[in-house]
């Protein structure tokens, strides 16, 4: 294994998460649905990756991987330069104290019938980081940190907005003070205005903590406002990865051109001029995918050979890195 | 940047927090559910009476319920002998009072020990999934797919009678009930995004299915618990009924039906008084557990 550059906090190499399909008495395996097919990428300390997709392309099972919630099929997941892709549970505790997760729904990612203060206080329980008054304390703090009042310690989560919930998540992220966070869509249940208040809650906790993200989400916006640099996924594969303006400026893959051409313009006139690329069909079921490029069937610009080869993921400069073999 | 973190707490939110309720209106409002109907309302009346009853059972009954008289036997009530007395001149009533004793011992234990031991293995199932879930289920079904009655009078006949055989049966066959419910309530809590973030930050399995699993799945499973009660009174009356279930000179209800059925014609009491005992506690508990049902149920909230 190379040396692993200093920079870098997260490397996911080749990643793959198949879930087996059985059938019938004997669990017989009949098929895999392949939500993560071979991807690769890395997060250097203090940045914000944003992965994007449609629904089902594997982006929460890729975040749900590197959190160690599910077992990879096969890949290495490189955290702070150690492979925690194959780590027993035992030895994966200290790792995962270096690493938060914020979900989608505030209303389900916390326990409805413990304390606010419970909640957060869980991770400091589970990796006897506090106890007594100095967890009391510690919860306090990371109340005041999101913008919560520590006085509302004991109240139970139906008590609490959607929004307040939502730093309730945050709060429980950020309590063995981690360095990567993984954010599952977490402004996707919330309404437009709570959700700029979370992202703005989020960029100060990064400038202020030197904090990691993986931003998971499909609002294309939103990610292009808070992200370094983001990766397109597409049934199960990356398809491109570069910095946002780049991508958002240039964008090389039929499909990230695809997307970023539904976006609508805030300018009426503008808006009327815009060239809208609609894509052909569905997404083909993870079960069976295309063989090939993945995106060959719905391409405008497919030709025979994207059917035969896999398009490697390859740099054309710049560190922009797109699976296609006709750029 | 440090300072406007401060004061992010916005309008909407402050709303929110000023609307909400406090943490007591939970139990105001199951108070209000269960003790509104009336019919909950004189279940949970009877059950308190009857958990009375067999506290205070020594300073109650009139007699003591082992003592025979043999110069008055099969009386019909009086003055002395409220509900008259049995064939070996015992009074019936306080054996009756004592009688409740019995069954709210068999009653609770049995189904408290198959409550936690049902439900273990329903959690355990539920959370690990995989041939785990399908051992513990397939057990199960065997269990369930002998006759409730038969399995309890296997055990019951193996080991001979007494208290703790009647219970150790009865417990035995609600296991797999308990078990079953768990495991469906569990597979549904589970699905939540609580318990990913739990295992996400390294909590271990018991953790998570006692801590996150557990007292989600539970409030529903606190009207089988209560309903139980009543079945397994049920079970140990008809044990003893049938002669296997608590050995005779100790007062049981079921016995009692049994010694006074041959006697029915001469003092239909006899049988009569521990049978409506039986029915009133089987009914208050069902109430109790129908009040605790609709003051849980989320459904019903707003309509009751």
């Amino acid at each position: 294994m190379e040396a692993p550059q200093n920079n870098v906090l997260l490397e996911v190499k080749n990643l793959k998460m198949y879930f087996p399909i059985t059938r019938g008495l004997l669990r017989k395996k009949v098929g895999d649905v392949k939500a993560v097919d071979d991807i690769s990428f890395e997060i250097k300390k203090h940045e914000t990756l944003g992965l994007v997709g449609e629904s089902g392309c594997g982006k929460t099972t890729t975040g749900r991987c590197i959190l160690r919630v599910y077992n990879p099929t096969s890949g290495d997941i490189i955290f702070n330069g150690k492979d925690i892709s194959t780590l027993s549970e035992r030895r994966l505790k200290e790792h995962r104290r270096n690493m938060g997760a914020i979900f989608q729904d505030p209303f389900g990612s916390l326990n409805p019938r413990h304390s606010a203060g419970g909640i957060v206080s869980d991770p400091l329980k589970v990796h006897q980081m506090a106890a007594g008054k100095e967890m009391n304390d510690k919860v306090a703090e990371l109340f005041n940190l999101v913008g919560l009042d520590p006085g509302m310690m004991d109240r139970v989560p139906h008590e609490f907005s959607g929004g307040q919930r939502q730093r309730i998540g945050v709060a429980r992220a950020l309590a063995c003070s981690p360095s990567l966070i993984i954010c599952d869509e977490p402004i996707s249940a919330l309404d437009v205005s709570i959700q700029a208040q979370i992202i703005n809650l989020l960029e100060e906790l990064q400038e202020k903590l030197g904090l990691t993200y993986l931003f998971i989400a499909h609002d294309l916006a939103m990610v292009q406002h808070i992200s370094d640099r983001v990766a397109v996924m597409y049934l199960g594969r990356i398809m491109e990865l570069t910095g946002t303006d780049e991508l958002y400026e240039n964008p090389l893959h039929p499909y990230t051109k695809a997307l970023l051409s539904a976006i609508p313009i805030p300018d009426p006139i503008a808006e009327r001029t815009r060239t809208r690329i609609v894509l052909k069909g569905e997404v083909p079921s993870p079960i069976n995918p295309p063989s090939g490029c993945h995106f060959h069937p719905r391409c405008q610009i497919a030709i025979e050979d994207c059917k035969v080869t896999r398009p490697p993921l390859r740099d054309v400069g710049n560190g922009h890195f797109v699976a296609c073999i006709r750029v | 940047m440090a300072d406007n973190l401060e004061p992010t707490p916005q309008p909407a939110d402050a709303i929110g927090a000023a609307v909400a309720p406090p943490r007591r209106s939970e139990w105001r409002r199951f108070a209000r559910v269960f003790f509104g109907r009336k019919l909950y309302l004189i279940g949970f009346i009877i059950v308190v009476i009857i958990i009375l009853t067999a506290i205070f059972a020594p300073l109650i009954a009139p007699y003591d319920p082992l003592v025979t008289d043999l110069y008055a036997t099969k009386q019909g009530p009086s003055s002395e002998h409220w509900l008259g007395t049995d064939q070996i001149g015992r009074d019936v009533l306080s054996r009756i009072i004592y009688g409740t004793q019995i069954s709210l011992i068999i009653g609770f234990s049995a189904v408290f020990a198959s409550a936690i031991v049902g439900m273990l293995l329903g959690l355990v199932a539920a959370h690990f999934g995989g041939w785990v879930f399908a051992v513990i289920m397939r057990i199960m079904d065997a269990l369930m797919a002998l006759p409730g009655i038969i399995l309890v009078l296997l055990i019951a006949g193996l080991a001979g009678g007494g208290i703790g055989v009647v219970i150790f049966a009865l417990g035995f066959g609600a296991i797999p009930g308990q078990c079953r419910m768990m495991c469906g309530l569990a597979l549904s809590v589970k699905q939540n995004d609580y318990v990913l973030a739990g295992r996400a930050m390294g909590m271990s399995n018991w953790r998570i299915m006692l801590t996150q699993i557990f007292p989600n799945a539970f409030p529903p499973l606190m009207v089988g618990i209560t309903m139980g009660i009543g079945g397994v009174v049920l079970g140990e009356a008809g044990l003893s009924f049938l002669g296997i279930g608590v050995m005779p000179p100790t007062p049981s209800w079921g016995g009692m039906v049994n010694d006074g059925q041959r006697y029915l014609l001469q003092n239909p009491l006899l049988s009569i008084a521990p049978g409506i005992a039986i029915m009133l506690l089987v009914f208050g508990f069902n109430m109790v557990g129908d009040g605790i049902r609709d003051a849980v149920d989320p459904k019903l909230r707003g309509v009751l």
